[in-house]
């Protein structure tokens, strides 16, 4: 079984010309009994070997699905992908049948979550969840596996790994459930590492050494890191460039270093100043007024018109298209060239 | 563990004197000359009065009473009926019985109500899962001596699929029907909590994480969703095995079970205090030990509890 | 939990913090009742019940004591559809006044353990440490006894006959059921408190210094009862079938009682040749349970937000 698996899933390197992962115009609803929520909206983005994309953005802005529908393991119903494409190295993902897309979960693409302590089953001691991985996939022994599984323990830095295996996921600290998430989600040397707010949950000591592993494991094995997150702060160091979602769509797509310079959209400029800076200390933090829109109900024209202190009336009537401002950087506003050169004023009202 | 243990132990005492102490109360204060009807149609003659009397320590305050028959009970002894009969030894041949029946229903309730309740489960909104829905709530409105008649009428008596009584002869087959009548009420239950259980644990955040893991989707369910879901289902069959080991009024009565339940049924009903006071006595302690058992599964089933 | 649909998660989690919280949590609650169908049903059948059993002469000509032994047994006719038992008496006139007595012995007994039970776990919840101890301990003396076993016990011991007054059988069957069923609404309550004492709120109004009795009537009784109420509705049915149970077993309801249980009970005897004087109040009494299980599910559901 292990063998025909790693037929089905590709891993074999093709030449830089084709990406490690495409998304292609996703879009994602929920069929709830208070309506159709349209939680992704026509989303594309790429990611290659060995690059760090981090996708930003509130809850409820689907960051999280879009997530989840590329894994494959969007609660169905009430969630449906409807259109789109998710290729992992040129490979359809959404068109494959049930049985050749589990193949590459976990071992092309993983994934690690927000709260490892209901992410990790409760019952099941830790270094059994991770043998699972050998076990399910590679058909190692009970013994072999276990093995394996220590080794990952040791190398996500768990004290005293290999007694620790046998403990169950209640008696670790956030930290150390998060590393085990991460053990787990390398076993197989996946090409893509998708982490769901991954340090949310946990502490901002503790924060900074989950980065960090994350950081070190990334460069280590040259994956893909999809980097999910509703904070700034947590990504500027690790992310090579940044998606900005709101409402289900692509706000704002840059390399990280010009957007935290000179945003190109209202949306990620508001989150920029709703960041607590030490050098602007005694002035007030501005946040973004009002909230996202309801899903089953997003209003015509720009999604974040009723919240941009700069729309306007086209903002009512149009949606903007995610276009190129400048090479390399794509916004979604129609004054995104006056948002980025900082050459727009504040709406009268 | 040790510990916890003792402790559960110790707080039992107070419990068992507790329940003793009802029980013997009321069958203290029974209405009625305790020897009205004992010697036939004469009165007794003044000595086995005095006998009797002296026996059962009817002379004493009741409080006294009780004193020492608890005493007695310490040592093991239950006493003997106004017949002679050692309790112990009628609750001795009684016990086998009932605990056959008991283990017949839960193979009911583990087979038809797990069983069921995964069906259910696994497919909630189906046809599957309204059937079961729909059913157990008949089941479960109506009483159990109408299903046991109803389904000795038919299976036992017109079908003859059955025996329709037990009588002297408990064996496995003729407790079938009795086991299963036994079981109707708590299977119903137990196939709506694994059905509840299951569809709860289906969305929880670890079932996706081993979908995320690649697993096959007979793993992730077989092992991964089951393992959570069975917990409180089997807490459940542990906990009504405590109470059916006390044995079953209605359904012994209807199939002629000779049971603990039989036994007590037929003791109240001659008013027979010594027999009732010492099998309600065994039948709470054997409650209150198979409840300490389950929870000791409990905690071994889910490693967060702990009763350290 | 993923991130899909944030309005109507927020509108569900709303904590029962504040008192137009709770309210807002009373109006979808009852915005989801009146969209279920098994609550319109339940409802329906409740107030059907209901009116039965204070005016059953709207829904009959004849008397319960309008019978001829001529016509005892005979079967359902055009005359009387659900035929004549074994008094001759009209089985549908019986089962419509047997509603009274049945329901009676349900409600009145659900509202004792609601007050036993209730002002107990609230105390032993409330004032915890030894208090706490008394009271569980106390509860599971009683908790241990079955709740049949216990209820003919003290019904033997208390017998009646057919001098006795209508009431007073009543009352009977009532205290004894209450007095076995009221630890489980005691455990349940008990809990609620434990959680309601540690939310925020309480704690600031004890910091405040709010005095207990007004505490506990004004903050910590009216956000714990909802799971207690719920618990009692479905235990209503439960009694029902328990009263018919004991009058089966011939200690609950006397005659002249007109009750579904003692209907059933007479129609045990017939069950071969009459099954129609079975039939019809053992359909009536299942129905009954039934309603009130449903009405408690779909009160239970509505309240509770994590299972929409």
């Amino acid at each position: 079984m292990a063998t025909t698996q790693a037929g089905i899933a590709p891993r074999a390197d093709q030449a830089g010309t084709t990406p490690l992962l495409e998304v292609e115009d996703l879009r994602v609803e929920f069929r709830t009994r208070d309506g159709v929520a349209k939680a992704v909206n026509g989303v594309s983005y790429t990611l290659h070997e060995g690059e760090t994309l981090a996708v930003l953005g509130e809850s409820g802005s689907g960051k999280s699905v879009t997530a989840q529908a590329i894994m494959g393991i969007l609660d169905s119903p009430p969630g449906f992908v409807t259109g789109g494409k998710v290729r992992f190295r040129g490979q359809d993902l959404l068109t494959l049948p049930d049985d050749e897309r589990r193949a590459y979960r976990g071992r092309s693409i993983s994934m690690i979550f927000q709260d490892a302590l209901s992410a990790l089953n409760p019952v099941f001691p830790v270094g059994w969840q991770i043998a699972e991985m050998f076990r399910v996939h590679e058909g190692l022994s009970k013994k072999d596996a276990r093995a394996r599984a220590v080794e990952l323990m040791e190398r996500v830095q768990i004290p005293a790994a290999r007694e620790r295996a046998g403990d169950y996921p209640h008696q670790f600290s956030g930290g150390m459930r998060q590393r085990i998430m991460i053990a787990m989600a390398i076993a197989l040397d996946p090409d893509v590492l998708i982490a769901d707010e991954p340090t949310t949950a946990l502490d901002v000591t503790v924060q900074a050494q989950i980065m960090q592993l994350l950081a070190d494991l990334q460069r280590e094995r040259n994956m893909g890191l999809i980097l999910i997150t509703h904070d700034l702060g947590v990504v500027a160091d690790v992310a090579d460039k940044i998606e900005v979602m709101y409402s289900g769509r692509i706000m704002e797509q840059a390399p990280v270093h010009d957007i935290y310079a000179t945003p190109a959209h209202p949306y990620t400029k508001g989150l920029l100043e709703s960041i607590p800076r030490v050098d602007l200390k005694g002035q007030e933090l501005s946040a973004i007024k009002g909230l996202p829109p309801n899903l089953t109900n997003i209003p015509a024209g720009c999604e974040f018109r009723p919240r941009c202190p700069y729309a306007r009336d086209i903002c009512k009537e149009q949606r903007p298209a995610l276009q190129e401002v400048v090479p390399g950087r794509f916004s979604a506003c129609h004054f995104a060239q006056e948002v980025l050169e900082g050459d727009i004023e504040p709406a009268q009202q | 563990m040790g510990r916890y243990v003792a402790r559960r132990l110790l707080q039992m005492i107070p419990v068992i004197i507790g329940t003793t102490l009802i029980i013997y109360t009321l069958v203290w204060f029974l209405p009625g000359d305790p020897f009205a009807g004992r010697c036939g149609a004469r009165p007794c003659p003044p000595a086995y009065v005095a006998e009797m009397t002296d026996k059962y320590n009817l002379d004493d305050f009741w409080l006294i009473a009780y004193a020492k028959y608890l005493w007695s009970l310490l040592h093991g002894d239950f006493g003997e009926t106004f017949q002679g009969l050692s309790v112990g030894e009628e609750l001795l041949r009684a016990y086998p019985t009932t605990v056959k029946l008991a283990l017949v229903a839960i193979a009911f309730e583990i087979l038809i109500g797990i069983g069921a309740g995964i069906l259910a489960g696994l497919r909630r909104g189906s046809f599957i899962d309204n059937l079961v829905l729909v059913s157990t709530l008949v089941v479960v409105s109506i009483p159990v001596f109408v299903i046991g008649s109803v389904l000795q009428l038919f299976l036992g008596m017109r079908w003859g699929i059955f025996p329709a009584t037990v009588g002297g002869d408990a064996s496995l087959y003729n407790l079938i029907l009795p086991g299963f009548v036994l079981a109707s009420l708590s299977l119903a239950y137990v196939a709506r909590l694994t059905r509840t259980s299951l569809a709860e644990n289906r969305r929880a955040d670890y079932v996706r994480t081993a979908v995320a893991k690649g697993l096959p989707q007979r793993r992730v369910i077989g092992i991964h969703t089951m393992r959570n879901s069975l917990i409180p289902v089997i807490t459940f069959i542990g906990a009504d095995f405590g109470a059916l080991l006390g044995g079953a009024i209605v359904t012994e009565g209807i199939f002629n079970v000779p049971g603990v339940g039989n036994l007590i049924f037929r003791s109240i009903t001659t008013r027979d205090g010594v027999m009732v006071t010492g099998a309600v006595t065994v039948l709470v302690l054997v409650f209150l030990l198979v409840n300490l058992l389950v929870d000791l599964i409990y905690g071994w089933l889910d490693p967060r509890i702990s009763h350290g | 939990m993923a991130d899909p649909i944030p309005p109507v998660v927020a509108a569900a989690e709303a904590p029962e913090t504040t008192e137009t919280a709770v309210r807002t949590l009373g109006r979808d609650a009852w915005h989801d009742l009146i969209r279920k169908p098994t609550f319109i049903i339940s409802g329906v059948l409740f107030l059907l019940f209901v009116t039965i059993a204070i005016a059953p002469s709207l829904f009959t000509s004849l008397s319960p004591t309008d019978c001829d032994l001529g016509l005892t047994r005979q079967g359902p006719s055009g005359a009387a559809w659900f035929g004549y038992d074994n008094n001759g008496c009209d089985v549908y006139t019986q089962t419509i006044y047997g509603a009274r007595a049945s329901i009676m012995v349900g409600v009145l007994t659900a509202i004792g353990v609601l007050i036993i039970g209730g002002i107990t776990g609230t105390i032993a919840g409330f004032y915890g440490k030894t208090t706490d101890t008394v009271v569980s301990r106390l509860g599971d003396i009683f908790f241990g006894i079955p709740l049949l076993l216990g209820a003919l016990i003290v019904l033997v011991s208390f017998p009646g006959d057919a001098e006795t007054p209508e009431l007073v059988t009543i009352s009977k069957v009532v205290l004894a059921l209450a007095a076995l069923g009221w630890p489980q609404i005691m455990r349940i309550m008990r809990s609620s408190v434990l959680q309601v004492r540690s939310a925020d709120y309480v704690q600031a109004a004890r910091a405040l210094g709010a005095g207990g009795t007004r505490m506990i009537l004004k903050h910590v009784v009216p956000n714990a009862i909802a799971p207690v109420i719920v618990v009692a509705t479905i235990a209503i049915g439960g009694y029902i079938a328990a009263e018919a149970t004991l009058s089966f077993l011939g200690v609950g309801l006397q005659p002249p009682v007109v009750s579904w249980g003692l209907a059933i009970s007479r129609a045990q005897d017939y069950v071969r040749t009459s099954p129609h004087m079975l039939l019809f109040p053992a359909s009536a009494l299942s129905l009954c349970v039934l309603a009130f299980i449903m009405l408690g599910d779909a009160i239970r559901d509505a309240l509770d937000p994590k299972l929409r």
